[in-house]
């Protein structure tokens, strides 16, 4: 895990960061070519649906970083992620709704279609700005980031931990679900925001703009992935493993633990900010479902098949069960939620390092993860 | 006044005194009621009336409510519920129940407003005279709610003739209403009958009473008598102190029936996270599970409405109950020590669960049917009624949680729990089975939830996602008591329950939620578990 | 009270008319103790008398109800946190060993090593040649050289006490507590220990809390003898296993 000489090059020696790099690169590459070069009746040609798929796949890859970040290296267990995650979307789909102008239904220059509709004068103020790409951008960073920041500063100062945290962070994310489903709110209620037209003045419904949004996603996933490996590979990371395996001790050791929590939470945080609002210009629409419990547990699980603490993992995790769920969901509704659910089970049960750990044989992973197990008892 | 009255009196009950009696004088009228015109119902009306039978009030009701119809083919009138492809009928004089009718086949007996106003009176006048106070004091309700002068020689005549206190009250209500609000009424009696409003309990009187304090467009009162507005605004003033008053009970009343749900939803999940140490994320499900054997129980005695929910009771306690033995031997045993896995673990058997009840019922929400002698409510008086349905679920409640204490405190289970709760190792060294107990407690902690869903089936529709209402709630309830404290529950549910219900008014319902979030994350911060939290060396952090 | 020890002497810890009550049960009551820079100490008592909420106090993890605790005569101790006090110089070992499994043991005495504990520090932090050489210097001490890069939770039980009590000496604390190193560890490693603890005392102040009598007799200090969460008795082993009411409560049974 210590990486002797410059870091980069170190990163690039390990065998598993340069496959996951290196994979990532062509998928980069390939599928906007194929989808751009090659005719539509080729074989060779990928649909702009596919793109659009994919490009949503690498976005909860990014996200799903984000909660291994922290629960993976520190053992924060995070139920409410997708609420960052959410707000990265909503500060995204603000810009997007103040792109759209007059092209609206209503025609409106400066006021989104659902504020005509509700009878509103005039932009609310925490609308301002939002047509300006910059401040948007911004704002993506700094709400999730702020929000992050207080909600981590209160509870890991007061040592809020382990199941108590989980139940809180999901609490956090059910209010903000029920107080964006309020229309009184101004983030467009049960509808959220859609309808976008068009991000920096390139028509989101071109295959050019899509396939740009695509390699867009999968550069900052990468560099989502070099920012994550370089924080756990410093000796920043060795006290995150700490904090996970022995929190009393690492306090008794002289580190603030809340310090180490609080910085790695915001970090996640603001990677998770930044996945939502990729998502949001692919898929076309943010509402408050983002918000829901259910979602932040989802992540958990992508992050759980992957194995949790390596990173690549995570996304491999998270690529493999959302394509389960377009599959299953479409072949056979019926059974997802089974399927959904019984991962969760035989995860916990019979996988504790993921699908990464079927693959790793090594005696002394065994012997570790057996004396985790009982470890994680005190 | 008093010779008019007596005057009234005996008018009245040349009136009433018709030689027409009992059930036997209804079938002429019947069968004369599909051909009369207008006119001519009036009076088959009033004549209905003079029975005084049970069986004539239902049909004096059925016509004003739209649902007297007659048969084509017979001419025979039935009472008709709207049913698929068509009506269900039942005879009208006798009750047999006649099938089936198609849409053209009966036709309903229709009246105007006139007769409409008339039947109003009828009906009124019959229920004054009936021998149940609660019936007398309702009819005598209806008239406040709506007087009319048309409804005054019924009023004074049972005046007259009421002895019991309570119904005279409402009457003399009633009388007062009528006088306020009739036009020919002169100043002294208005101000005399507003004086009598001002004394009463109910809040349909305030409505009357605050037409007097109108104003105009230019801030002039609507009310030349300047006498009468001040004595309307004297009696305004205390209707709507006692008017606050009973609001607060009301509220009160809505937040300990809202704090027992939660008691309900929640004590479970206290206990097995107290004597375990995880956190049951299927719990909601359990709770759906008590809702659906509730739902199934009724579906098997179909018959036996009021005592099938009796019935489900203990079968949805065991059924929920096995399933969380099942769930601990099978899955949570193996995850010992390791509450976040348990918590997805759970997670995962509580998206399964749901899926499953999708399967088996349909995702469409089923209703429970309330038994009769859970409908309905307690009217304590005008300003204040509370439904029976809540005021059950509340006495239920605490008796589940009364049994609880019994069973931590005076069985062997119940110690060896709080052992296990107290110092897990010192508890398993001194020879308790902590595997057991931990099975039992899983088990407890599931049947509660499940017997928590059969007062929710009571409340709201029984549909798979049920729990999920719920289960954030029961969270909240866990957060803020602590745990391994009955009381603590107790406290926490009946807080919460009450902070919910006193803050919907002010900021509605959601925002109500969204704030007791928000405190409940400020709150953990200076107690990180809960208010009642076990303190000790022995507590790991 | 505070002007009266400084004019005295120097103390590394003292502690007076400590009390503190968890739900009515006195874990601690009106407790004194004094340890004096260098001294090795052993701190006796039956299961339940106060040995770990001791602990617990001194190192910020629990605050007392009553009483003084100063550090060094000056620096009052319930009003900092655990790392702040980790920070002062007061390092604890654990009764249940408690390394970083997941580390290599080369690592875990990397992390304890005496130096900043920032944030921002940890993020860019490169090992110095300085660090390095204290590392080998506990490596010394302490043994284990051969499993340098293996990892932490593949050590041995009596390893794992090695390298924790490694970590504590990476932290240069001016006083250790050490909480039943002992208990299961086999007769060579806890002769070995004895020499070890010994060996660092005079340079480190030391305190042993121990069940096992051999051991405290090996260790050859003053000892305290704590019942119901005050100090029963103290003085050197042989006369406090004289003591009457220790003999009562403790000893003879």
């Amino acid at each position: 895990m210590t990486y002797q000489g410059p870091f980069l090059s170190a990163l690039l020696g390990e065998r598993s960061s340069r496959w996951f790099l290196a994979v990532l690169a062509v998928v980069a590459v390939a599928v906007p070519l194929m989808n751009l070069v090659f005719p539509q009746d080729s074989a060779l040609h990928v649909s702009t649906y596919t793109v659009t798929l994919v490009g949503k796949y690498l976005c909860y890859a990014m996200l799903a970083l984000a909660v291994d970040l922290i629960w993976g290296y520190c053992g924060i267990l995070s139920l409410g992620h997708g609420a960052f995650f959410a707000l990265g979307g909503y500060a995204m789909g603000m810009y997007l709704m103040r792109q759209i102008g007059d092209r609206g239904v209503y025609g409106d220059p400066v006021l989104p279609d659902f504020m005509v509709f509700l009878n509103w004068q005039e932009l609310p103020w925490f609308w301002q700005g939002f047509d300006q790409f910059w401040f948007a951008a911004l704002m993506i960073l700094l709400v999730p980031g702020t929000l992050a920041f207080i909600f981590g500063w209160l509870a890991f100062r007061s040592r809020v931990t382990g199941v108590y945290f989980s139940i809180i962070t999901q609490a956090l994310t059910y209010a903000l679900m029920l107080a964006f489903f309020r229309n009184e709110m101004g983030f467009g209620g049960n509808n959220g925001l859609t309808d976008f037209k068009d991000i920096l003045g390139f028509d989101l419904q071109t295959d050019s703009t899509r396939c740009a949004l695509f390699v867009i996603s999968a550069v900052l996933l990468a560099a989502a992935f070099v920012l994550c490996k370089w924080l756990t590979a410093s000796k920043f990371g060795r006290v995150l493993v700490a904090v996970r395996d022995a929190e009393s001790r690492t306090r008794f050791m002289g580190y603030r633990v809340e310090h180490y929590k609080l910085f790695v939470f915001v970090v996640s945080a603001l990677i998770a900010g930044v996945a939502g609002a990729l998502y949001v210009p692919q898929v076309g629409i943010i509402n408050p479902g983002e918000f829901s419990p259910i979602n932040s547990i989802e992540i958990i699980i992508w992050v759980a098949i992957g194995g949790r603490g390596t990173l690549y993992g995570a996304v491999i995790g998270a690529v493999l069960v959302n394509y389960g769920k377009t599959y299953f969901t479409a072949a056979f509704p019926d059974l997802w939620l089974f399927f959904l659910g019984g991962l969760f089970v035989v995860t916990t049960l019979y996988l504790p390092k993921g699908v990464k750990g079927l693959v790793a044989d090594s005696g002394l992973l065994r012997k570790l993860m057996a004396s985790r197990r009982s470890e994680a008892g005190g | 006044m008093r010779v008019l009255a007596s005057l009234m009196l005996i008018f009245f009950s040349c009136l009433m005194v018709q030689p027409s009696w009992g059930d036997g004088g209804l079938e002429p009228l019947l069968d004369k009621l599909p051909t009369a015109s207008f006119r001519e119902k009036s009076a088959l009306f009033s004549r209905i009336a003079d029975t005084r039978s049970e069986n004539g009030l239902a049909i004096l009701r059925a016509v004003a409510s739209g649902d007297l119809y007659y048969r084509k083919s017979d001419r025979r009138t039935v009472f008709a519920t709207r049913d698929e492809g068509g009506y269900a009928i039942t005879d009208s004089l006798t009750g047999e129940e006649l099938g089936v009718a198609g849409r053209r086949d009966v036709k309903k007996i229709t009246i105007n407003n006139a007769l409409r106003g008339e039947l109003k009176q009828l009906i009124a006048g019959f229920k004054l005279k009936s021998d149940k106070t609660s019936e007398r004091i309702e009819a005598a309700r209806s008239i406040i709610n709506d007087p009319s002068v048309d409804l005054m020689p019924l009023v004074s005549k049972a005046i007259e003739e009421e002895t019991n206190t309570d119904v005279r009250a409402v009457l003399d209500l009633a009388e007062a209403a009528i006088i306020v609000t009739d036009k020919s009424s002169t100043v002294a009696q208005k101000k005399a009958a507003l004086s009598v409003l001002g004394e009463a309990t109910d809040s349909n009187v305030i409505g009357l009473v605050s037409r007097f304090t109108l104003k105009d467009s230019d801030g002039n009162y609507l009310e030349k008598e300047a006498e009468l507005v001040s004595s309307a605004e004297k009696a305004l003033e205390t209707l709507k102190a006692k008017q606050s008053f009973y609001d607060l009970i009301q509220n009160l009343f809505f937040g300990v029936s809202l704090g027992s749900v939660l008691l309900l939803t929640a004590v479970g999940l206290a206990i097995t996270f107290g004597v375990m140490g995880v956190i049951n994320m299927a719990h909601g499900e359990m709770i759906m599970i008590g809702a659906y054997a509730t739902y199934t129980v009724q579906l098997l005695m179909p018959n036996m409405i009021g005592t099938s929910i009796l019935v489900a009771i203990p079968v949805a306690f065991l059924v929920s109950g096995l399933m969380g033995v099942l769930i601990e031997r099978l899955v949570i045993r193996h995850l010992y020590g390791r509450p976040l896995e348990t918590l997805l673990a759970t997670f995962g058997l509580s998206l399964v669960l749901q899926q499953l009840v999708r399967s088996i019922y349909s995702p469409l929400n089923r209703s429970v049917i309330t038994p009769d002698w859970m409908s309905g409510s307690w009217a304590v008086n005008g300003m204040l009624s509370l439904t029976f349905n809540r005021l059950y679920i509340i006495v239920f409640s605490f008796l589940v949680l009364f049994a609880l204490i019994m069973l931590m405190k005076k069985t062997s289970f119940g110690l060896q729990m709080r052992a296990v709760t107290l110092n897990r190792k010192m508890a398993s060294s001194m020879g308790i089975k902590t595997g057991w107990i931990d099975a039992m407690t899983f088990g407890l902690g599931s049947g509660i939830a499940g017997v928590a869903g059969v007062a929710l089936s009571q409340l709201t529709n029984v549909g798979p996602n049920l729990g999920q209402a719920y289960i954030i709630d029961s969270f909240m309830v866990v957060v803020f008591g602590g745990v391994g404290n009955l009381f603590g529950t107790l406290f926490a549910a009946m807080s919460l329950g009450m902070a919910n219900k006193f803050m919907e008014p002010m900021a509605g319902a959601v925002l109500a939620k969204i704030m007791i979030l928000v405190f409940i994350i400020l709150f953990i911060q200076k107690w990180p578990r809960g208010l009642f939290a076990i303190k000790g060396r022995f507590v790991e952090d | 009270m505070i002007s009266n020890i400084s004019l005295q002497e120097k103390t590394v810890l003292y502690l007076n008319g400590v009390s503190k009550t968890f739900d009515g049960f006195k874990a601690i009551n009106n407790l004194n103790l004094i340890i004096k820079p260098g001294e090795l100490r052993a701190i006796i008592g039956p299961n339940g008398a106060g040995k770990t909420t001791m602990m617990d106090i001194i190192t910020g993890k629990t605050r007392p109800d009553t009483g003084d605790v100063y550090f060094n005569n000056e620096v009052d101790l319930t009003r900092y946190t655990e790392a702040e006090i980790a920070n002062m110089g007061i390092g604890r070992k654990f009764q249940k060993p408690t390394v970083i499994e997941t580390l290599t043991v080369f690592e875990n005495l990397e992390l304890a090593l005496a130096g900043d504990r920032k944030v921002r520090d940890s993020l860019f932090f490169s090992l110095s040649g300085q660090g390095l050489a204290r590392i080998d210097e506990v490596f010394e001490v302490v043994g284990l050289g051969e499993k340098r890069n293996a990892m932490a939770g593949s050590l041995a039980h009596g390893q794992k006490q090695r390298l924790e009590i490694g970590m504590l000496l990476a932290q240069k604390p001016q006083l250790l507590l050490i909480d039943e190193p002992a208990a299961g560890m086999t007769d060579e490693e806890t002769a070995n220990l004895s020499a070890l603890l010994k060996s660092i005392a005079g340079e480190h102040s030391v305190v042993v809390v121990e069940h096992d009598m051999e051991f405290v007799r090996s260790l050859d200090s003053t000892v305290t003898v704590l019942h119901e969460g005050s100090v029963l008795a103290e003085g050197p082993l042989s006369k406090v296993q004289e003591n009457e009411r220790v003999i009562e409560v403790y000893l003879g049974r």
